[in-house]
């Protein structure tokens, strides 16, 4: 007995030897050591489980973190400007129908190739032409009538339509006309190139040293995929990811004193989401009814903190040039109002509706348990109906098969079209079946114009459409929480949805 | 040996049933790959045009039959996602999973198996007894994942005797990553653990109960000889399947620990592809872990059948 007691007792202390002691000193990573090597690793709730060719990128995961990869002509800035990127310099006809870019002189691609005139018309024709599967094609370019280079260093458009938006769509990837790995192995002009993907486990980025402007700081960037929120709050306590966006407020609220909180966007327009098609919300009044029973105020209180910006319509602050600020309070929190509006819809008592949403976004769920009570109060019953988010996509938005729902809708790229041609009655992705003849008309008109204030000022009327007719009840553009540890900054925020990485560097 | 080819025959029919079971079933639920891969650009003529690109508008036995060949020649696909070989995209993983999973089961036989014997040959009285039932519930109930966050809290965030979401790859680090399973492989095995030495309790005391235990005691054989020689053998055949199903109950635990400790794994890899709907790499997930298990099964009864000769098929005495 003695014996085994004695046995017992040697087994758990080498145990316990083998759990402290050894690989302490081999290759353990720790935030120290990482900041000696200039590198960092930053997590991600979402793998890059798609193509990474840029063409083919519907995932704002993915994109987010490709941004880095990859340049077009132009390339946005955090303030919603475009500069030019791989184009030094461009020109625009008298008649706003010709665009002459020059390219800047010796831009690389990551695999040693300099870009010429080529490539730039081998991608705007890609995505344009959209010939090959799973390419994402622009609708803007089927106004392109003509594209050529004349020489090795110089791009002309011409249209046929003036398009103001135009340039914002040359932030298209430029992409090496003659390779065509960019699925598996992708090939850019960004700060930083590609190095390896491992499903569910990592991408690794590693910085370009012959990029053309400033060069990253950082020498390498792993992004860990960590889906589950729990085991991604405590690899970064453990010292695991130095940096991780998109946390929630509870979230940040457990970091403890390693970490620096960065506050920015999500830039999404986070509504409850109804199906204008659909009864009772095919009538305006409820609609109205259901916006003034909701307090977008408390909603931001009692499920993100207080963090938030509310809005009023499809617009987010951070497009500074487009927001209406007075449409956020057009409705105001009144719940006598919701309910006389209801009982002249002929819903004296109120009504049963069904709110979708996609469970994967704890965001959208706490908003929507918010709803749910909010809407009792005016004699609404709701009840939540949680899908995976395939599911959602789609029923809910490709097959519009919804009553109401809570998602936040984001823009594909730095345009005010982006956020509002959904809504026009014939466009494919108007999930919420809005259909209203000024507001088509006004959308055209804007395409129309040539001069930018007065296009500016229709889109502002646009919204001010959507709000006046109660198309959606609009919350709020979620606070985009970023944790960085103490020791490093540089995080820069943008009204699109990505994430920078080429300013973040180390202080010490 | 004709044993043994029946037995081999039979793995490669539930594999076979398995793989097939998993492709009705994906095409019974909601959802399909070209929807999930296009998001919210998928239109009615862009997802018509992708699934004949994938060749999903061809019916199911074809595509079934296809597979099949496929996976008989070594072929098991490109994945829907990631445009890359399946094989290639999951076989850094089967030596995680795997590694997690024996680990796992060698926790569980030697700690399980000398603790049941024990608690079976001295039996604990009055409040003792009852520290140890409770003791032994209270394993068998909590959930893996909690003692995931649990271990995390305590051997990470406090001890710091492993970084939580920095595993390094058996490549890499191999015994850097065995440290790091053995978390994972802990929160798995504790509840497999108290349910097997409540079992190893229950059968030996029925064993010690019989009456050839007690003519040999009585007969002067000494208690411990009697245990050793006796009853233990006669114990074994229930434990080794129980064991074996255990490690079905491993490879679906390691599915929720995987996520919990943020180790790249099978079970991780299986459950995102689901939500995605790569197909060929569900499939082949499936089958490695449908073989596992039903391996494990079949070790067992060739070790059983070694145990007590009487469970051989078709050797006459039954």
């Amino acid at each position: 007995m003695k014996k085994r007691c004695l046995s017992l007792l040697l087994l758990a202390g080498l145990l316990c030897a083998v759990l402290s002691g050894c690989g302490d000193s081999s290759t353990a990573e720790t935030p120290e050591s990482r900041a000696a090597a200039n590198t960092i690793v930053v997590g991600i709730a979402q793998d890059l489980d798609n193509s990474l060719d840029p063409h083919k990128t519907v995932k704002a995961g993915t994109r987010e973190v490709m941004f880095n990869v990859f340049e077009g002509l132009m390339k946005p800035t955090p303030e919603g400007d475009l500069t030019p990127a791989i184009a030094s310099d461009y020109q625009v006809s008298e008649d706003r129908l010709t665009y002459t870019f020059t390219l800047r002189d010796g831009v690389k691609f990551h695999n040693g190739d300099t870009v010429t005139a080529e490539d730039a018309v081998y991608s705007i024709q890609r995505c344009a032409a959209a010939t090959e599967t799973g390419i994402v094609p622009v609708e803007a370019f089927s106004n392109i009538t003509d594209i050529q280079a004349p020489d090795a260093s110089t791009v002309v458009i011409t249209l046929a339509q003036p398009d103001n938006e135009f340039l914002s769509y040359m932030t298209t990837a430029v992409l090496p006309a003659d390779y065509d790995q960019q699925d598996t192995d992708p090939v850019g002009t960004g700060p930083f190139k590609f190095v390896s993907r491992a499903a569910q486990d990592s991408i690794v980025l590693k910085k370009f040293d012959e990029y053309w402007g400033t060069p990253a700081q950082l020498d390498q960037v792993t992004f860990k995929i960590i889906e589950n929120a729990d085991s991604l709050l405590m690899s970064l306590q453990s010292g695991a990811i130095d940096l991780c966006a998109h946390l929630t407020s509870t979230q940040v609220a457990q970091l403890g004193e390693d970490f620096d909180v960065a506050e920015g966007t999500m830039n999404l327009v986070q509504a409850l989401y109804l199906n204008n098609a659909v009864a009772p919300f095919d009538n305006e009044l409820v609609r109205q009814a259901l916006c003034y029973a909701i307090d977008k105020k408390n909603i931001l209180d009692l499920a993100f903190d207080g963090y938030g910006s509310l809005i009023g319509s499809s617009m987010y602050p951070a497009f500074g040039k487009y927001f209406d600020e007075s449409l956020t309070d057009y409705y105001p929190h009144d719940t006598e109002k919701a309910k006389e509006l209801l009982a002249q819809a002929g819903y004296p008592d109120g009504f049963s509706m069904t709110i979708t949403v996609p469970s994967n976004y704890k965001p959208h769920m706490d908003t929507a348990q918010v709803l749910v009570q909010q809407l009792a109060e005016v004699g609404i019953t709701a009840e939540i109906q949680a899908v995976e988010w395939e599911s959602w996509v789609s029923d809910a938005y490709t097959n519009r098969q919804f009553q109401s729902t809570v998602v936040g809708v984001d823009a594909s790229n730095m345009t005010a079209r982006a956020l509002l041609e959904r809504f026009t009655s014939t466009a494919d992705n108007n999930f919420i079946n809005y259909s209203n003849a000024d507001y088509d008309a006004l959308f055209a008109q804007a395409q129309a114009t040539a001069d930018d204030a007065e296009q500016t000022a229709l889109y502002k009327e646009m919204e001010k459409n959507l709000t006046e007719h109660a198309a959606n009840v609009y919350i709020q553009d979620l606070a985009d929480l970023v944790a960085v540890r103490k020791g490093l900054e540089g995080v820069t925020f943008y009204p699109i949805y990505v994430l920078d990485l080429s300013g973040i560097h180390y202080t010490a | 040996m004709k044993y043994a080819a029946k037995r081999i025959a039979m793995l490669l029919f539930t594999m076979v049933i398995v793989s097939l079971l998993a492709f009705v079933a994906f095409d019974v639920i909601s959802g399909d790959p070209a929807t999930a891969m296009l998001g919210t650009q998928a239109t009615p003529e862009r997802v018509a045009e992708l699934r004949a690109e994938l060749g999903l508008d061809r019916p199911l036995l074809v595509r079934y039959g296809e597979w099949l060949l496929g996976f008989f020649t070594g072929n098991l696909g490109i994945s829907y996602s990631y445009h890359q070989p399946v094989w290639e995209l999951i076989a850094p993983k089967v030596g995680v999973t795997l590694c997690l999973s024996l680990l796992s089961f060698v926790l569980i036989a030697v700690i399980s198996v000398p603790l049941g014997v024990r608690s079976a040959t001295r039996r604990s009285q009055g409040i003792l007894s009852g520290a140890e039932t409770l003791f032994n519930q209270l394993c068998m109930a909590v959930p893996p994942f909690f003692t995931a966050i649990l271990l995390t809290f305590c051997f990470s965030t406090v001890l710091r005797w492993f970084v939580h979401g920095s595993f390094p790859g058996l490549g890499s680090d191999f015994f850097g990553s065995l440290r790091y399973l053995l978390f994972a492989a802990v929160s798995i095995a504790i509840p497999r653990i108290a349910m097997t030495v409540r079992m190893l309790r229950s059968t030996i005391a029925d064993e010690l109960g019989k009456d050839y235990v007690r003519t040999a005691i009585s007969r002067g054989n000494d208690r411990s000889g009697v245990l050793r020689r006796h009853v233990l053998k006669n114990s074994l055949v229930p434990v080794v399947t129980f064991l074996a199903q255990t490690m079905a109950e491993i490879v679906a635990g390691s599915i929720v620990v995987e996520q919990a400790f943020a180790i790249p794994g099978l079970g991780r890899m299986l459950v995102a592809s689901i939500g995605s709907r790569d197909y060929p790499v569900v499939q082949a997930i499936i089958v490695i872990l449908a073989f596992w298990v039903v391996l494990a099964g079949t070790v067992a009864d060739l070790i059983n059948q070694r145990i007590d000769p009487r469970l051989r098929l078709g050797g006459g005495a039954s």
